[in-house]
């Protein structure tokens, strides 16, 4: 990253979600490297940008097409690479000939002539990468727009190599990990797939039991299938779906008709007042032992620097005695075991990854299958190997959708929400220490839409979507574009600004479009909130 | 070519270069500096303004050594070794500079809680003393008001100092530039070097050079974000977190009673490593090690102060009871509580959940699709 020539950030505000990752950033930029920041705000990573390309949004896939036909108009595409490495080029070729800079300037907002600049600067350099975060993935097409990011650095090479790729930025310390542990519907740990019969006999043999070859839900198709009423029952450790999922009225009702609810947490958070049963559980990042993996694959210790307060037990304990209690013996609660367990079953992945290599390297990154092996920079290294090693990589035929809901005359207004440096999702974590950066929850909107409704910076305003209503105080924001508000998620204790988002979600990850919703706006009496917030229900009714 | 996905060497290899350093004669690779090169034979140089993480500024002068025929003393944090460089660390001239260097910081500047500042001061035999009792402080805001050229002759009945209040402004961090000797590595360290706020530069000239928000403004009202990359460089404990300066000036702050942990930050995906400093299972202070690649020894506002959720929770040596709350919501736990559920089936006795829908892609990139969720 530091000796790079170009970074996307493309739908990701490291400035502020990924700090640290943005100092390795502007290493780069200080050493020359161009900054190209793809966001609908100007956010604070983009006042860093040579380009800030202020597309509408969810127009992500339209640019990125018109952008990959400005390279193949210009014959810049990497032909030996496609040739080697990729398949359906000539699919995705016919697909974005009809994405002409024209279109794409009146789809997306940005200037014709800086598509065509970024795109020409991006495929003539040595080396690039495209770095994305929610900006991508909080949409209802979540997996077509990465697609057609990785379409782009299938054309141009940019993959597999020093200083290039495509890098999502994880917005957890164990985002990655989640999945590598197999904390996905259709994978078991290290990516394997439950429906191989050879996978499941390995996992059969090592515990004991027959699996069956059924693929579970996302987090998105357990509340539909709460609503149905084919759930009953409920077990949620280290979540607060009350407040994280989009449409929480909708939420909550499925919640409420669920006969049972366990909430393994640290907090009391809403869900967990919605629960049963509480089992008070240790921060796993400094009162238990584990390993996490970071955005670069990398997976690190976690080590315990204090006891727990009171009762609360570590995760693993607390889930090795419900094991107990329905009549399995799950081993010792001892997070090194549990690990050396995870290397035998995903031997590809882990296998060289012992503690003690993970404490001399501070880290290794995946795939490391033995203990000879010094970790993967590179995932998709092997895509350079002639003749290439394992199956091509093929070109996604994704086209532009946009956003389910559009404003229209009833709902003027699109919403997109999003985060700030100083806080943190629902705000249960961030809540707990005082920033001289906080400030409450607002409606950010852009000076002309201010001017047009005749509001200022702090009068409050009422806040209408098709699924319910809150109020806010107006904040003008130069970031925004006329017709866009933007508001976040952490501070739903007092603003539950996730009544508003829609949950139109994608099939493919399960992920609500957090990032676009079409609102109206009202004037709000001054303690229409206040007479709100003491009004509303706190765990769902019968 | 090297094999796929192996780590890539992207440095040329580096020559060996020869040279004395107090009579031995030393090989070390070139572009080492010479602090390096007698650290790495186990010779300490004392250092100040110098971090391994920073662009040097040679600010301090306190790690000068003799380079033979140079005509000046050199600064061993920034000059590269040369072939048959002949070097002295600690030649007469070596240490009577640093003894004056070392005199002049101690009388002009509160060097109580810098590490190594008493050993050194004894070590060269400086007498900080001769120069006179200090000067009073500074009534609070002078010095910043300070402009050049209406500096004021000194009073030569008193040693010339930098003392003067403390600017505690906000909740995270304390000021004290009665401790500042202008190594400026807060000001590399919030600028160019990392993180790139640029909320505070030196202002003023000569005596009255000190550091500062723009236009002296408070930290509350200046550029700053609070990452505390300034307090992790600083090496006399001019900047300090409040929750060491409060323990501190409570006679509560005991580094012999204190461990260090490494875990990494929960707050995102980077996966930035915490030293997590606790003192009677709290975390008193948080830093980061300047060896490690992803960090530098830098941080964020949440990294470096989101920790204080962990000890918020009801039970670390005050537990009431065995439901951990969270502290702004007592009263609503308890009103939740009181709520009736619809009960009735008891779900121990049906099968786990029958899903017969189409297999989900659940590609590795939908966790993040959930980035709201975590709590």
């Amino acid at each position: 990253m530091e000796e790079t020539d170009v970074v996307f950030l493309w739908g990701a505000n490291a400035r502020e979600n990924h700090p640290i990752m943005f100092h390795h950033v502007l290493k780069g930029v200080h050493a020359g490297a161009r900054l190209y920041v793809v966001d609908p705000r100007r956010t604070t990573s983009a006042q860093w940008a040579d380009r800030w390309l202020g597309l509408s949004v969810g127009t992500d896939i339209a640019l990125a097409n018109a952008m990959a036909r400005v390279i193949i108009h210009a014959g810049l595409e990497n032909a030996t690479f496609i040739q080697n490495a990729t398949e359906h080029f000539e699919a995705y070729r016919q697909l974005v000939e009809p994405y002409t800079l024209e279109f794409a300037e009146q789809v997306t907002g940005v200037p014709a002539s800086v598509i065509r600049e970024v795109a020409l600067d991006f495929a003539k350099a040595d080396r690039a990468m495209i770095c994305w975060t929610l900006g991508i993935t909080e949409h209802h097409n979540a997996v077509d727009n990465v697609c057609a990011l990785i379409n782009l650095v299938l054309l141009t090479g940019h993959v597999g190599r020093y200083g290039s790729g495509v890098n999502p930025l994880r917005g957890q310390n164990n985002v990655q990990g989640g999945g590598d542990m197999g904390a996905i519907p259709n994978r078991l740990v290290g990516f394997q797939d439950i429906l191989d019969p050879a996978v499941r006999e390995r996992f059969d043999k090592a515990w004991g039991i027959t699996m069956a070859p059924r693929v579970g839900m996302t987090i998105t198709d357990m509340f539909e299938a709460m609503h149905a009423g084919h759930f009953h029952g409920l077990y949620v450790i280290g979540e607060n779906p009350a407040q994280s999922e989009a449409n929480q009225e909708h939420t909550m009702a499925a919640l409420s008709s669920l006969d049972h609810i366990v909430v393994q947490d640290i907090f009391l958070t809403r869900t967990a007042e919605c629960a049963d049963v509480v089992l008070p559980a240790s921060s796993s990042w400094c009162e238990a032992e584990g390993t996490v993996t970071n955005s670069e694959r990398r997976v690190q210790r976690v080590r315990k620097a204090l006891e727990p307060p009171g009762d609360a037990r570590d995760d693993m304990w607390i889930i090795t005695e419900i094991g107990k209690r329905l009549g399995h013996d799950l081993g010792p609660p001892d997070a090194e075991t549990v690990w050396n367990e995870i290397r035998s079953l995903a031997p590809k992945m882990f296998g060289g990854m012992s503690y003690a290599r993970l404490e001399a390297n501070n880290g290794l990154q995946w795939p490391c299958p033995t203990e000879s092996d010094p970790g993967s920079q590179f995932l998709h290294a092997r895509l350079w190997a002639k003749p290439r090693v394992g199956p091509a990589a093929p070109f996604s035929l994704v086209n532009h959708e946009g956003p389910v809901e559009m404003p229209d005359a009833g709902y003027p207004f699109q919403l997109t929400t999003g985060r700030r440096l100083e806080s943190y999702n629902t705000g249960v974590q961030s809540g707990g220490y005082t920033s001289p950066l906080r400030r409450p929850e607002s409606l950010d909107m852009s000076p002309e839409d201010a001017a047009t409704l005749g509001v200022a910076d702090g009068d409050a305003m009422r806040i209408t979507s098709r699924r319910g209503s809150i109020v806010a105080p107006v904040r003008i924001d130069t970031s925004l574009r006329a017709g866009l508000v933007f508001m976040t998620l952490h501070f739903q204790d007092q603003v539950r600004v996730n009544v508003l988002t829609t949950d139109v979600w994608d099939a493919k990850s399960g992920t609500s479009e957090f990032k676009a919703c079409a609102v109206r706006l009202e004037p709000a009496m001054a303690g229409e909130a206040a007479a709100e917030e003491n009004a509303r229900e706190l765990v769902p009714g019968d | 070519m090297t094999a796929p996905g192996a780590l890539v060497q992207i440095s040329p290899p580096r020559r060996s270069v020869e040279l004395t350093i107090d009579g031995d004669t030393v090989a070390a690779p070139e572009g080492t500096t010479i602090l390096d090169a007698c650290r790495q034979r186990g010779q300490d140089i004392p250092t100040l303004c110098y971090l391994e993480t920073l662009h040097p500024v040679n600010a301090c002068r306190v790690c000068v050594v003799e380079v033979e025929n140079s005509r000046v003393l050199v600064p061993s944090c920034s000059r590269r070794i040369e072939p048959g460089m002949v070097v002295h660390t600690d030649s007469p001239r070596v240490r009577h500079s640093r003894k004056m260097v070392l005199e002049f910081l101690a009388s002009s500047v509160d060097l109580s809680t810098t590490p190594h500042a008493a050993e050194w001061i004894a070590s060269y035999e400086c007498h900080p003393e001769r120069y006179g009792p200090p000067a009073p402080p500074a009534a609070a805001g002078i010095r910043d008001a300070a402009h050049a050229g209406h500096h004021e002759p000194p009073d030569p009945a008193f040693a010339a100092t930098v003392h003067q209040p403390i600017k505690a402004d906000n909740e995270l961090y304390v000021r004290d530039y009665g401790k500042c000797i202008l190594c400026y590595k807060c000001v590399e360290a919030c600028g160019i070097d990392y993180q790139n706020t640029y909320a505070i530069a030196v202002a003023g000239r000569g005596f009255d050079a000190r550091i500062s928000t723009e236009f002296s403004v408070p930290l509350p009202g200046s550029a700053c974000v609070y990452c505390g990359n300034c307090i992790a460089v600083c090496p006399t404990g001019a900047l300090m977190f409040s929750s060491e300066h409060d323990r501190r000036a409570a006679g509560t702050w005991d580094e012999s009673r204190q461990s260090v942990v490494d875990t990494i930050c929960p707050y995102c995906g980077v996966g930035c490593t915490l030293s997590l400093h606790v003192q009677n299972n709290e975390i008193v202070k948080v830093t980061s090690p300047f060896d490690v690649s992803i960090t530098h020894g830098n941080l964020c506002i949440k990294g470096r102060f989101g920790w204080q959720y962990v000890q918020e929770r009801p039970g670390n040596g005050k537990r009431t009871n065995g439901v951990p709350r969270r502290p702004r919501d007592i009263e609503a736990a308890s009103n939740a509580a009181g709520k009736s559920r619809r009960k009735g089936h008891d779900i121990s006795q049906r099968d786990g959940p029958q899903h017969d829908g189409p297999p989900h892609a659940g590609t590795p990139g939908d966790g993040d699709g959930k980035g709201s969720g975590h709590p």
